[in-house]
């Protein structure tokens, strides 16, 4: 199961961070700077693992990380998942941000958290991987997008003629 | 597509300046990218631009106060909420509470449009947990959305669902979540999927009867929703494989459709098809062919298949191999697919990738107990590993290290743990790497834990360590070294005034310095002197200072007269410590009688066996003296408490009264060494061996000198004596005291040219993997002598090994050094198996109760009187009979048929004596190879479940050296040890030993697992797993009405359930009789239509069941201190109403009974109460002698008693002449 995805840039500026297992709310800070502060200090050349830290609980847990640029992608899973396979994944989910806001920068997940979500959404769910095809969940992203743009285009229309 | 990322991301800081983010392309950003440039832009521009966490702080409080006002005012539309909302993700993302939001999300996600909707629901599965009060009020909006006709809305419900959901409200949206499972969209289905998912990991029971949808969701026609329906099946295969074996066919035949490219391309990545899919099935069948040959027979090929499918041209791929290599070794083993997933590791250790050679070292960690010589095969590679820039690549190789530990190659692998330790400064690495050291044990290695890992280290280490040292080996000189070594090393330490220690090194320090102080020549005015500096240091903490004072008052105890002492007692007379202040009377008391002092401290007596009087009977006469001047008796506090209680008739829970026996009185054991053992027992980090010596003490009551009596301390030899003999108790070889003195420096040394640096790789390779495999791994590098001769105590070899056996021994049990605990379970057997005995009539009593119980109907009263009283009762065999149907579980022993089973084979095993009058299952076989076979008998007795393992030798030669191991699981528990050793099993002999089990972690049921190993020609093992239910460890708990009322009040966790009543237990008792039946409870009483009921986990665990019937529900009640306890028996007695409902068919129920009648069974069943069946079955013609079925109309229903006793007397007839009763049956 995947416990939670963390996204922070360089200096530790937390981007995205969706847990899927319940931490307070102090935990989930500290989480995410003990995460930081594990990740942060890897160099470009290792590999893309890390036994989880302490916070997020313990021997069972790793930590998946890739880092694009100014960004960390991190991935706390437990021992259920496969570490290649989590590593795809964040290729995938990248690749889909990518595609979405067409050439994906910083400035994009800091301004449309709420897009990032509903694409993280699409991809898992509840901690467990729903879908893994890129184009599928670009479908899915862009059919909601129509669906909401003409119902929230009736709703102004409607307001406006009346 | 980094460099992409990078590209934008590079000019970012510039950007944050003037960008606007509306000018950056449109596309799926679409409106939102336009809108975001107002407030949030403006915030996160300002955040960007402070530079200290203190005027962020500022900036999002002031946000966050204007975010308060604006949501909370009335004018505020849903668009500006949204934003709003917004906002409020991002402070709560930063880590700034925003709880005044969470209503106004609810309420967004409740009212607003499509768009707005989502971000409501987004704002409220981020800021609640499923836990939150305000969940509830989301419940009707998610109703709602799933009915809803949009396809949007109900996938965004779903996926609210599986985020947080709260789990008592799961009926409320289950059966709509269930109908999502035939929607027409497939993304809806397999969401719905997810949904079940997330309600089977928060609460199994209540989707419990919808595994057959499971069933359909993985043959569903698309492979999404069968890939989501995949990660409810690992979880319940990890939960009970056996469940499942039946799937594996499928299974298989999935991953060889997906392997041989079946699926549409949309599903491939990279070219390979579904990877993901492909990983997790492998993982399934992986925990489906653990332990089992015949299911690992169905997936050898399909391995294969992937294996050779899966050709290297992506990460992706590796993913997959590394999965199929995992199968491959976990499942039964089969020579040519290792051989393959061997290469294949080989491909991942020696790969350039570095994520891989991770993964390769991982692979070899697993597989290297079973197949040593891959380790072998790779040395030269981890011996690089060993040295790799990388942290985590090096952690995993010493963990691979840690695996192939001997006594060989422990002080090479320790010291590069050590070395690690020092450069490592994670909190994380430091505990885990610590344990593992601590395992491999060393006196200065500890030193060196102990200041490196300071406090963080594991608790037990240094009592582990302290009992190590303190119960010695059976060498006394050796002993005697270590100690003193251990003592010097210490002082020394203490030597470097200013120079902090962590806490725990500073008491274990204390602690031997007390202990063995005498060992040395020095001076114990010195070591006081020290100790007391200690004392007065601000850091250390009032618990290593009470551990100080224990040393003290030990030293103080052996010298004459010293003026530190008298020092030490002034100041701390007068400490604010409290505790310090007790040991500074207690210390001063004792130095004025020295004689008592002495004998209260012997010198070097920690391992002396203490007798403790637990009832404080030396108390009694004082304790009547106060009673005789008026003290009014004592009571239990949580007597007292529920005195309170009832008096103030807060809950009328007086039908059931008071007083609850079977709570333990605990005993406050005084041990001297445990110097927190003296004033303040509670205290957790109490020394290890002293819960040792608890133990001991609790089983060793009798026989046993008493030291404590009646008129205090009774000064015996008994001590000195008992320290005569201790050190030599526990037989083991030393090499310790030869080694401390010398460092076990073998390290390479630095200065050497290149070519020499290769050849001390080898060497040092030579070290580490000494003794692993066959002869073949030392010769491989040629210089195996190099190797010996670092071991200076050649001769000692395998002491050392036997030494690190005895380490890892340690953390096994307590009990197996300690405790006699097999003297006393067969004196414990022989006592209760008399009781036994009379239960055993008593539960057949009670079922016969059943029986008549079901048979209460008015039809039936004349013929049970006439019949079975009169007729049956006397005949054994025709008794069981009657129960056959009831299905009781206990079985009757009965010697006759275990004769003759045992003289048809003469291996099958039978019980010993003391065991076979009790409750027992039939023996099941467990495993067999050519030579040995394995069987296994779960023995219910009082106070646990036995688990009984027969091993049978069917070779005509004898078997040697059998072991036979449980493995560790967090549920249970065995108790003594885990395993077992046969010297020598005789040809064609059983053999036979018993496990204790406890249940340690409730589960409904899991698999305990273990093997055999023995030696013939060669060393064979075999692997073996029994599933062990929650109820092989619930056993009945007598009570009385009163005990039941006082314990319910007292427990906290409850769980409140309905259940539909099956027709034929409608009645209160006859469910309760069900209960008691087949869940093992204690009835304790009925009061109108409520009745109780107790049971208690082995060992004594209560849990109290309530039921109450109305309307053809039964509403249980369970409370227990054990949280779990109730969800477990809940689900076995929802099993049981569905077995009962089962057999009870919908439209035709009815009653059956059956019963014997000389030679014929007759069965009779009731179909509606209206129609009667009766058929007879002679057994000894083993063939229907009568068969009559009646239609009885409501009419008749007053006279059919008659008409009852009629068809039996008939049955009974036809029995003597077939011919009438083939014509009647016509």
């Amino acid at each position: 199961m995947i416990k939670a995805i963390l996204i922070f840039n360089n200096h530790g500026k937390p981007r995205l961070s969706k847990f899927y297992q319940r931490y307070s709310e102090d935990t989930q800070q500290q989480i995410i700077r003990e995460t930081f502060h594990l990740v942060s200090k890897r160099d470009e050349n290792v590999c893309n693992f890390l036994e989880g830290g302490l916070l997020i609980g313990g021997s069972d847990n790793k930590l998946i990380y890739r880092h694009y640029a100014t960004l960390y992608f991190v991935f706390c899973v437990d021992s259920s998942e496969s570490e290649l396979g989590i590593l795809d994944l964040i290729q995938v989910f990248v690749e889909t941000l990518d595609k979405c806001f067409e050439n994906v920068c910083e400035l994009d997940l800091i301004f449309h958290v709420d897009k990032v979500h509903n694409i993280l959404a699409e991809m898992v769910m509840g901690g467990m991987v729903l879908e893994t095809n890129m184009n599928e969940i670009v479908t899915q992203i862009d059919a909601q997008n129509k669906l909401e743009k003409s119902e929230t285009g009736q709703v102004d229309k409607g307001i406006g003629d009346f | 597509m980094s460099d992409v990322v990078e590209r934008t991301l590079s000019a970012l800081p510039g950007l944050l300046g003037q960008h606007d983010p509306g000018a950056g392309p449109g596309g799926a950003g679409g409106p939102g990218r336009v809108s975001a440039s107002s407030r949030l832009g403006s915030l996160i521009r300002n955040i960007t631009a402070l530079t200290s966490k203190h005027e962020e702080e500022k900036l999002i409080q002031q946000e966050l106060t204007s975010l308060k006002a604006t949501v909370a005012a009335p004018s505020t539309t849903l668009r500006l909420m949204k934003e709003c909302m917004v906002r409020l993700i991002y402070c709560e993302m930063l880590g700034y509470e925003s709880s005044f939001g969470y209503i106004h999300a609810i309420k967004l996600a409740q009212q607003g449009n499509l768009l707005e909707k989502r971000v409501g629901y987004l704002a409220v599965s981020l800021f609640l947990h499923e836990n939150h009060e305000l969940l509830l009020l989301l419940v009707n909006t998610v109703v709602k959305d799933l009915q809803s006709t949009n396809l949007v809305e109900v996938s965004m419900a779903l996926t609210v669902v599986s985020q947080i959901f709260p789990r008592e409200m799961i009926p409320a949206v289950l059966p709509l979540i269930e109908d999502k499972l035939q929607h027409s969209k497939e993304i809806i289905r397999r969401k719905a999927v997810q949904a079940l998912y997330k309600f089977y990991l928060i609460a199994p029971n209540q989707v419990q009867h919808i595994h057959d949808k499971f069933r359909k969701a993985l043959c569903d026609r698309d492979a999404g929703v069968m890939a989501a329906s995949l990660h409810i099946y690992l979880q319940m295969i990890k939960e009970n494989s056996s469940g499942y074996k039946d799937l594996t066919g499928s299974f298989v035949t999935i991953l060889k459709q997906v392997v041989g490219g079946k699926l549409s391309a949309d599903f491939n990545y990279h070219s390979v098809p579904a990877p993901w899919l492909q990983i997790q099935l492998l993982r399934i069948l992986g925990l489906l062919g653990k332990d089992d040959p015949r299911t690992s027979e169905l997936m050898y090929d399909v391995l294969d298949e992937s294996l050779r499918r899966a050709e290297i041209n992506h990460n992706i791929t590796y993913a997959i191999l590394f999965e199929c290599v995992q199968t491959i070794y976990t499942i039964y083993p089969k020579s040519e697919l290792l051989e393959k997933a061997a290469k294949c590791i080989g491909k991942f250790v020696l790969s350039p990738k570095i994520n891989l050679k991770y993964l390769g070292l991982k692979a070899l960690t697993y597989v290297i107990q079973q197949d040593p010589n891959l380790a072998l095969q790779h040395q030269m590679t981890i011996i690089e590993c060993l040295d790799h820039p990388d942290p985590i690549i090096k952690r995993e190789t010493l963990e691979l290290l840690y695996r192939i530990t001997n006594g060989q190659n422990v002080v090479v692998i320790v010291q590069k743990m050590l070395d690690y330790l020092k450069e490592s400064k994670e909190e994380y690495a430091i505990i885990n790497l610590g344990g593992k050291i601590a395992e491999l044990w060393f006196i200065q290695t500890m030193n060196a834990v102990f200041s490196v890992g300071g406090d963080v280290v594991h608790s037990d280490i240094p009592n582990n360590f302290l009992r190590l040292l303190a119960e010695g080996f059976d060498d006394g000189k050796e002993d005697h070294q270590l100690r003193m070594y251990a003592v010097q090393s210490y002082l020394a330490l203490l030597e470097e005034e200013d120079k902090l220690y962590p806490q725990k090194f500073l008491q274990v320090m204390s602690w031997v310095l007390g202990e063995y102080f005498s060992l040395t020549d020095v001076d114990p005015e010195v070591i006081l002197t020290k100790l007391h500096s200690l004392l007065k240091k601000t850091f250390v903490t009032s618990e290593t200072k009470a551990w100080i004072m224990a040393a003290v008052t030990k030293i103080a105890s052996h010298t004459s007269c010293s003026k530190t002492v008298d020092e030490l007692i002034q100041e701390l007379s007068s400490s604010l410590d409290t505790c310090l202040r007790q040991y500074a009377f207690e210390l001063q008391h004792l130095c004025e009688d020295k004689a008592l002092m002495k004998s209260l401290l012997p010198f070097d007596a920690s391992c002396s066996d203490l007798v403790v009087d637990a009832s404080l009977s030396f108390l009694d006469g004082f304790v009547a003296e106060g009673l005789g001047q008026g003290a009014a008796p004592y009571k239990p506090h949580h007597q007292r408490q529920e005195e309170k209680l009832s008096q103030e008739k807060a809950l009328n829970f007086e039908p059931y009264g008071l007083s609850f026996a079977s709570s333990v009185s605990s005993s406050g054991v005084t041990g001297r060494q445990s110097p927190t053992g003296l004033s303040f027992g509670s205290d957790t980090s109490g020394n290890s061996a002293e819960t040792g010596h608890k133990e001991t003490n609790t089983l060793k009551l009798e026989g046993v000198r008493k030291l404590w009596g009646k008129e205090g301390y009774l000064p015996k030899k008994e001590n000195k004596t008992g320290k005569g003999n201790e050190p030599q108790a526990v037989p083991c070889g030393s090499l310790l005291a030869g080694q401390v003195g010398e460092p076990p420096a073998l390290q390479p040394d630095q200065g050497a040219s290149l070519s020499e640096e290769d050849k001390e790789k080898q060497q040092l390779a030579s070290t580490l993997f000494v003794g692993l495999g066959s002869s073949a791994g030392v010769s491989l590098m040629g210089k195996a002598d190099t190797a010996t001769q670092k071991f200076k105590r050649k001769s000692k070899i395998n002491e050392t090994q036997q030494l690190s056996e005895e380490a890892s021994d340690f953390q096994s049990s307590a009990a197996s050094d300690f405790g006699p605990l097999l003297d006393t379970v067969p004196v414990n057997m022989e006592d209760s198996e008399g009781s036994l005995h009379t239960r055993l009539r008593k539960a057949s009593s009670c079922s016969s109760d059943i029986v008549e119980d079901n048979l209460a109907f008015e039809t039936l009263q004349s013929l049970r009187k006439s019949v079975l009283d009169d007729r049956l009762s006397a005949n054994r065999l025709s008794q069981s009979s009657l129960f056959a149907d009831s299905n009781i579980e206990i079985l009757q022993p009965s010697p006759s048929a275990q004769c003759e089973s045992a003289s048809e084979t003469p291996l099958v095993p039978s019980l010993p004596e003391e065991l076979e009058g009790l409750p027992h299952s039939e023996g099941e076989g467990l495993c067999q190879s050519d030579a040995l076979a394995l069987h296994l008998c779960k023995v219910w007795t009082d106070d646990s479940l036995l688990l009984v393992v027969f091993v049978s030798n069917k070779t005509t030669s004898a078997l040697h050296a059998v072991n036979l191991v449980f493995e560790e699981t967090e549920h249970f528990q065995i108790l003594e040890s885990a395993t077992s050793q046969f010297p020598v099993i005789e040809a064609q002999s059983v053999e036979h030993c018993q496990k204790c089990v406890r249940m340690s972690k409730v589960c409904t049921q899991a698999i305990l697992s273990g093997s055999v190993s023995y030696q013939s020609e060669m060393e064979t093992r075999l692997e073996f797993s029994v599933t062990l239910s929650l109820m092989d460890f619930i056993r009945p708990m007598e009570m009385t009405t009163e005990d039941f009322g006082k314990l319910w009040l007292s427990l906290s966790n409850d769980v409140k359930q309905n259940i539909k009543m099956s027709s034929c237990q409608d009645s209160l008792s006859a469910a309760l009789d069900t209960l008691q039946q087949k869940l093992k409870l204690h009835r304790v009483d009925i009061i109108g239509n409520e009745g109780i009921l107790a049971c208690q986990l082995l060992p004594s665990v209560p849990c109290l069941l309530h039921c109450r019937t109305h309307s053809g529900m039964l509403a249980l009640w369970f409370r227990s201190p054990c949280a779990a306890l109730p969800d477990g028996l809940l689900y076995q007695c929802q099993k049981l109403s569905q077995k009962q409902s089962c057999r009870g068919n919908p439209t035709r129920e009815y009653y059956s009974i059956q019963f014997s009648i000389e030679n014929s069974v007759v069965s009779i069943l009731i179909f509606h109460s209206v129609t009667i069946f009766i058929a007879a079955w002679s057994i000894l013609k083993d063939e229907p002698v009568f068969q009559e079925g009646k239609e009885a109309g409501q009419k008749e229903e007053s006279t059919s008693p008659v008409c009852m006793e009629e068809l039996v007397q008939e049955a009974a007839r036809g029995q003597s002449s077939y011919a009438d009763s083939a014509e009647l049956a016509g």
